[in-house]
C-alpha cells in the first residue's frame, strides 16, 4: 500500500544525483551544436564539467559575504523544485519553490551593489514576472485536462495532453526561452559573451559561487524539460523526441535572433500569455462538457 | 458571556483613563491593557474554539437606544465639523444618513426584540485574536512611536490623549463589530470605527490630514448610507425583527437576503477601501505610522472584509457575487500594478493592502466553501505581516528620516535587526512557504473549480507576478550591502523592540501553526456553513512545514562562510574606484554612485491606473445597482 511514497522518495534522490549530469551534459552538447550553428568546431562536450571544476578551485571572492547564503539557498531551493517535481508533487507548489530559489538569486545580486549586477538583478526580476503567468497556465491547463496538480497523476493519465494545450505549450517554450536564457530575452545574463552588462546579475560572484550557480542552471535545465515531458507523457518516446525537438529550436532561435529590450520581453511575453494561454484555456473550459469524460 | 463584554467593554474604561494620564502612567496602563486583552483573547480561543456558534441573548432595547442616542450626537458633531471646513459632500451624506436612521429608529423598529445580539464563532475567534493580539500590539508600539514623532514635529500640537483615547475606542468598536450578531448593533459600531479612523487621520491638522481625513469619512460615509438602507429593507420586509439577526439572514435564503447582502457589501467595499474607494487609504497614510498599522492590519480594512466574508454563503454563484468579486479581483490586480510605480514604502505597503483587499473580496464574492477558506486565510496572514511591516517602515523613518525606498538601500548594515524582520516580513507577504503563497496556491486550486473560475486564475497570474517584483526590488533594496555606514539602530526604544520582536515570531509562527488553525478553527466553521470543508493535504503540509524549516536554517550557513573569503569592491566596469562608491568621471571629477530601482511610471503610473480601476469598478457597482433595483422591484 504504501509504495508510492518509496517511489516518489527514490526519484527524488534520484533526481538529486542525476539532474546535474544530464543538465551538464546538455549544457555542453547546447554548446557544440551552438558553435556548430555557427561555423565553430567548440568545445568538447564535457566541457562545462571541466569548467566548474575548475570554478571551485579558485580563490574564494566576495563583495559582501552574504552573497554565498544567497547562492547557496539558490543552489538549494533549485534543488527542492526539482525534487519535487520529480517525486511527483503538486505542480503549484514545484512553481512556487522554483520562483522562490530565483529570487534569492536575484537578492544576492542586489547584495554587491554594481551597477552591473544590479540592473541584471532588475531585469531578472522582470524576466520572472514575465514568465510567471504563463507557467501558472501551464499547470492550471494540465489541471484542466488530467483533475490534478499533481506530477505523478498527471504523467500516468496517458491523456495526450499536448492535443487538448497546443496554446499553452507554444506558451511554455516562450517560457523555456528566457529559463534557458536564450536569446532573444537573455537579458539579465546571457550565455553569449556579448552583453552589454558584463554579466549581469553573476557579474559579481565568482569561484564556488559561480560554480554553484551553474549547478543550479543545470538542475533548472532538467526540471524545465520535465514540464516539456509531460505535454507528451502519454508516449515516453514521443515524449523524448518532443524534448529534443523543442531544445533544439530553442539553439536555432538563441543563434537567429537579436536580443531585445526588456520592454518588449514583457510584452511579448504577456501578450502570448494573454492570448495564447488563455484562449487555450478558455476553449477548453467551454468544452470541458462536451469532450471530456 | 463576560468574556465578551470584558473585551468590548475594557478598552472603552482604559480609552477613558488615557484622557486623563499621560507619560509614565500613561506607557504602563497601556504595555497593561494590552496584555490583558491579548490574554483574555487567548482566553477567548482556548474556552470555545470547540464549540461551534454560541449565542448569547442579551437585552436588545437600552443598549440599542443608548446607541442610537450617540449615533446621533456623533452626527451632529460631523456635521458641525463639516460646516466648519465647508465639506458639504460630507454634510450632506451625514444629514442623509442621520435622517434615515431616525426613520428607521422612530418609525420602522418599535416594538421588536432580537433576542441573540451576540454571538461567538470560530471566525470571530479569528478576528478577535487578530484584534487583541496585533490591535494591542501596535498601541504599546504606539507609545514610543509617539514620544519621538512629537520630538521630531514640533509644529504639530501634542494631542495624545485624544490619540490614546481613540486607539482604545477602535480596538473596542472592532470587537462590537466581530461579537455582534444584530445588524444594527454592527453598524453601531461600523460607524464608531469610521468615525475613529477620520479622527486619526486627521491627527496632525494639517491641511492634507484634515482633506484626508475628510475623503475618508465621506467615502465610509457612503458605505454607512448604504448600510443604512439595507437595515431598512430588512425592517420593511421582516417586520418581526428576526432578520435582523445576522446568522437568520444569512441562512434565509437568496431572495430574502441578497438586497440586504449587496447593500452591506457595498459598504464593506467602502471600508475596505476597493476601488473606485482606494483613495481614502492611500490619504491615510498621513496620520503617523501606528495609526497606519493600525487601520491596515487589524481594524478598518479588516471590518469591511470581514463582513463580506460573513455574507459569502448569500452571495456563492450569484449575478450579484460574482460582480463583487469581479471588482475585488481588478482591484487585486490594478492596486498590485501601481505598487511597482510607487517608490513612497509606505504608498507600497498601502497598494498591496488594497490589493490584499481586493483578493478576498474576489474569494469572498465567488463565495463557494474552499475559497472561503482561502479568504479567512488570507486574513490571518496579511494582518500579522503588514502589521510587522507599517511598524518597521515607521521605525526607519524614526531613525533615518525617511520613508523613500530609495533612501533604505544599505539597510541591513545601518540597522540590521530592523532590516532582518522587514525581510521576514516582506518573505511573508510574496514568498512561498509563507502565508500569502500558501494562499495564493488555494485560491488557485478553490478558483478553478468555481463557475468562471478561469477569469480570477487570471487575475491572479498576472497580479501575483506584479506581486513578486515590487517586493523583490525592496528587498534588494535593503540588503544590497554599501559599506561605510553606521549601525544607527541602537537608540529604538525597548518596548518597541519588544512588539517587533513579537510580530516577526508570529510571522513565522503563524506559518508553522497554521495545520493546526485550519483544522480547528477554519475547517470547523466552513462545515457548519457548508456541511463540506476543505484544507490542503497532509502530504502538502508536510511539504511545507519543510520548507519553512529549511528557509529557517538557511542563514545559519553565513556561519561556515564567516571566514576564508577575500573581500574585494563591487565590479565598476575597470572604472578607478576610490573607496567603495565614487569613481572617476570625466574630466577627472569623482562622482558617486547611486543605484536606483525601476519603477515603470510609464506602464503602472498611479494615475492612469487608477483611473482605469475606477472606470471598470463603478461601471461594475453600477450593473449591480441595476440588478439590485430589478430585485426590489
Amino acid at each position: 500500500m504504501n509504495a508510492e511514497p518509496v517511489i516518489s522518495l527514490v526519484n527524488a534522490v534520484l533526481f538529486v544525483l542525476i539532474a546535474p549530469l544530464v543538465g551538464g551534459l546538455i549544457a555542453g552538447i547546447d554548446r557544440k551544436v551552438t558553435a556548430r550553428m555557427q561555423g565553430r568546431v567548440g568545445p568538447p562536450v564535457l566541457q562545462p564539467f571541466y569548467d566548474v571544476g575548475k570554478l571551485f578551485e579558485k580563490e574564494n571572492m566576495v563583495v559582501t559575504v552574504t552573497q554565498h547564503f544567497y547562492v547557496l539557498s539558490y543552489l538549494v531551493f533549485m534543488v527542492v523544485a526539482g525534487a519535487l517535481f520529480f517525486s511527483g508533487g503538486d505542480m503549484l507548489l514545484v512553481i512556487f519553490a522554483f520562483t522562490l530559489s530565483h529570487i534569492f538569486l536575484v537578492l544576492g545580486a542586489y547584495a554587491s551593489y554594481s551597477p552591473y549586477s544590479h540592473i541584471g538583478a532588475e531585469r531578472e526580476l522582470i524576466q520572472i514576472i514575465a514568465y510567471e503567468p504563463m507557467i501558472i497556465f501551464t499547470a492550471v491547463g494540465m489541471y484542466m485536462v488530467t483533475q490534478s496538480f499533481n506530477v505523478s497523476a498527471i504523467v500516468n493519465s496517458g491523456i495526450p495532453i499536448i492535443l487538448y494545450l497546443p496554446g499553452v505549450f507554444i506558451g511554455y517554450l516562450i517560457v523555456l526561452t528566457i529559463k534557458l536564457r536564450k536569446s532573444p530575452f537573455d537579458l539579465s545574463t546571457s550565455h553569449h559573451a556579448h552583453q552589454e552588462i558584463v554579466k549581469g546579475v553573476t557579474t559579481d560572484f565568482s569561484g564556488s559561487n559561480l560554480g554553484k550557480i551553474e549547478i543550479a542552471h543545470w538542475y533548472e535545465y532538467v526540471f524545465l524539460l520535465g514540464v516539456v515531458y509531460l505535454f507528451f507523457g502519454f508516449n515516453p518516446v514521443l515524449a523524448v523526441a518532443a524534448i529534443i525537438i523543442a531544445y533544439f529550436l530553442e539553439i536555432l532561435i538563441d543563434n537567429t535572433i537579436s536580443r531585445v529590450k526588456w520592454q518588449l520581453t514583457l510584452r511579448s511575453a504577456w501578450l502570448i500569455a494573454g492570448t495564447l494561454g488563455i484562449v487555450n484555456l478558455g476553449v477548453l473550459y467551454y468544452l470541458k462538457g462536451v469532450i471530456m469524460p | 458571556m463576560n468574556d465578551l463584554l470584558f473585551l468590548i467593554g475594557f478598552p472603552v474604561i482604559i480609552a477613558l483613563l488615557m484622557l486623563l494620564v499621560k507619560d509614565k502612567i500613561r506607557n504602563y496602563i497601556v504595555i497593561i491593557s494590552a496584555l490583558a486583552l491579548g490574554i483574555a483573547s487567548l482566553y477567548l480561543l482556548i474556552t470555545y474554539f470547540n464549540k461551534n456558534t454560541v449565542f448569547f441573548d442579551i437585552s436588545f432595547e437600552p443598549a440599542t437606544n443608548i446607541m442610537f442616542i450617540i449615533e446621533i450626537l456623533l452626527a451632529v458633531y460631523i456635521l458641525y465639523l463639516g460646516i466648519k471646513f465647508k465639506k458639504y459632500f460630507t454634510v450632506a451624506l451625514i444629514l442623509l444618513q442621520a435622517g434615515l436612521l431616525v426613520f428607521l429608529e422612530m418609525g420602522l423598529i418599535s416594538g421588536i426584540h432580537p433576542v441573540n445580539n451576540l454571538f461567538l464563532d470560530q471566525f470571530s475567534i479569528i478576528m478577535a485574536m487578530i484584534i487583541g493580539v496585533i490591535g494591542s500590539l501596535i498601541c504599546v508600539y504606539a507609545l514610543g512611536y509617539m514620544e519621538t514623532y512629537h520630538t521630531r514635529h514640533t509644529d504639530i500640537k501634542d494631542r495624545r490623549k485624544l490619540f490614546f483615547f481613540i486607539l482604545f475606542i477602535f480596538l473596542s468598536a472592532m470587537f462590537g463589530v466581530v461579537f455582534s450578531n444584530n445588524l444594527m448593533w454592527i453598524f453601531f459600531f461600523w460607524e464608531i470605527t469610521t468615525i475613529c479612523s477620520f479622527v486619526l487621520i486627521g491627527y496632525s491638522r494639517t491641511p492634507e490630514a484634515t482633506n484626508n481625513a475628510f475623503l475618508a469619512l465621506s467615502m465610509n460615509l457612503l458605505g454607512g448610507v448604504a448600510f443604512t438602507a439595507a437595515l431598512i429593507y430588512i425592517a420593511i420586509m421582516d417586520p418581526s425583527g428576526r432578520l435582523f439577526e445576522l446568522d437568520s439572514l444569512i441562512s434565509s435564503g437568496y431572495a430574502l437576503a441578497i438586497v440586504p447582502a449587496v447593500l452591506i457589501c457595498f459598504a464593506g467595499i467602502t471600508k475596505a477601501a476597493l476601488m473606485p474607494f482606494s483613495s481614502w487609504l492611500v490619504g491615510a497614510m498621513v496620520a503617523p505610522t501606528p495609526v497606519s498599522a493600525l487601520l491596515h492590519s487589524s481594524t478598518m480594512v479588516k471590518a469591511g472584509v470581514y463582513i463580506i466574508v460573513r455574507f459569502a454563503p448569500v452571495l456563492a454563484l450569484t449575478t450579484e457575487g460574482f460582480i463583487i468579486a469581479l471588482v475585488g479581483a481588478i482591484t487585486f490586480l490594478l492596486a498590485s500594478g501601481i505598487a511597482i510605480s510607487q517608490s513612497n514604502a509606505k504608498k507600497v505597503l498601502a497598494y498591496s493592502t488594497i490589493a490584499n483587499l481586493g483578493l478576498i473580496v474576489a474569494c469572498a464574492g465567488v463565495g463557494t466553501y474552499n475559497l472561503m477558506w482561502v479568504a479567512i486565510l488570507l486574513i490571518i496572514f496579511h494582518a500579522i505581516a503588514k502589521s510587522l511591516l507599517f511598524l518597521c517602515v515607521g521605525t526607519v523613518e524614526n531613525r533615518i528620516g525617511s520613508k523613500n525606498i530609495e533612501d533604505m538601500g544599505g539597510l541591513i548594515v545601518r540597522m540590521p535587526k530592523i532590516a532582518m524582520m522587514m525581510f521576514i516580513g516582506m518573505a511573508g507577504m510574496f514568498l512561498a512557504p509563507f502565508g500569502m503563497v500558501i494562499s495564493k496556491w488555494a485560491a488557485i486550486e478553490a478558483f478553478i473549480t468555481a463557475p468562471y473560475g478561469l477569469i480570477f486564475i487570471a487575475i491572479l497570474a498576472f497580479g501575483g507576478s506584479f506581486t513578486v517584483f515590487y517586493w523583490s526590488k525592496w528587498m534588494g533594496k535593503i540588503i544590497s550591502v554599501m559599506r561605510h555606514q553606521e549601525v544607527v539602530e541602537d537608540t529604538v526604544k525597548k518596548e518597541k523592540w519588544a512588539v517587533l520582536y513579537i510580530l516577526t515570531a508570529l510571522v513565522v509562527g503563524v506559518c508553522l501553526a497554521f495545520p493546526l488553525i485550519s483544522t480547528y478553527l477554519i475547517e470547523p466553521f466552513i462545515m457548519n456553513i457548508y456541511g463540506v470543508t476543505t484544507g490542503l493535504s497532509q502530504a502538502n503540509f508536510a511539504i511545507m512545514i519543510m520548507m519553512i524549516c529549511l528557509l529557517l536554517i538557511m542563514p545559519f550557513s553565513m556561519l561556515f562562510y564567516r571566514t576564508g573569503s577575500k573581500h574585494v569592491s563591487p565590479y565598476m566596469g575597470g572604472r578607478t574606484t576610490e573607496g567603495e562608491m565614487k569613481f572617476s568621471g570625466t574630466f577627472g571629477t569623482m562622482r558617486e554612485l547611486s543605484l536606483s530601482n525601476y519603477y515603470m511610471e510609464k506602464y503602472f503610473g498611479e494615475d492612469k491606473v487608477f483611473y482605469i480601476g475606477t472606470l471598470l469598478c463603478w461601471g461594475l457597482l453600477l450593473i449591480a445597482g441595476i440588478i439590485l433595483a430589478g430585485v426590489i422591484l
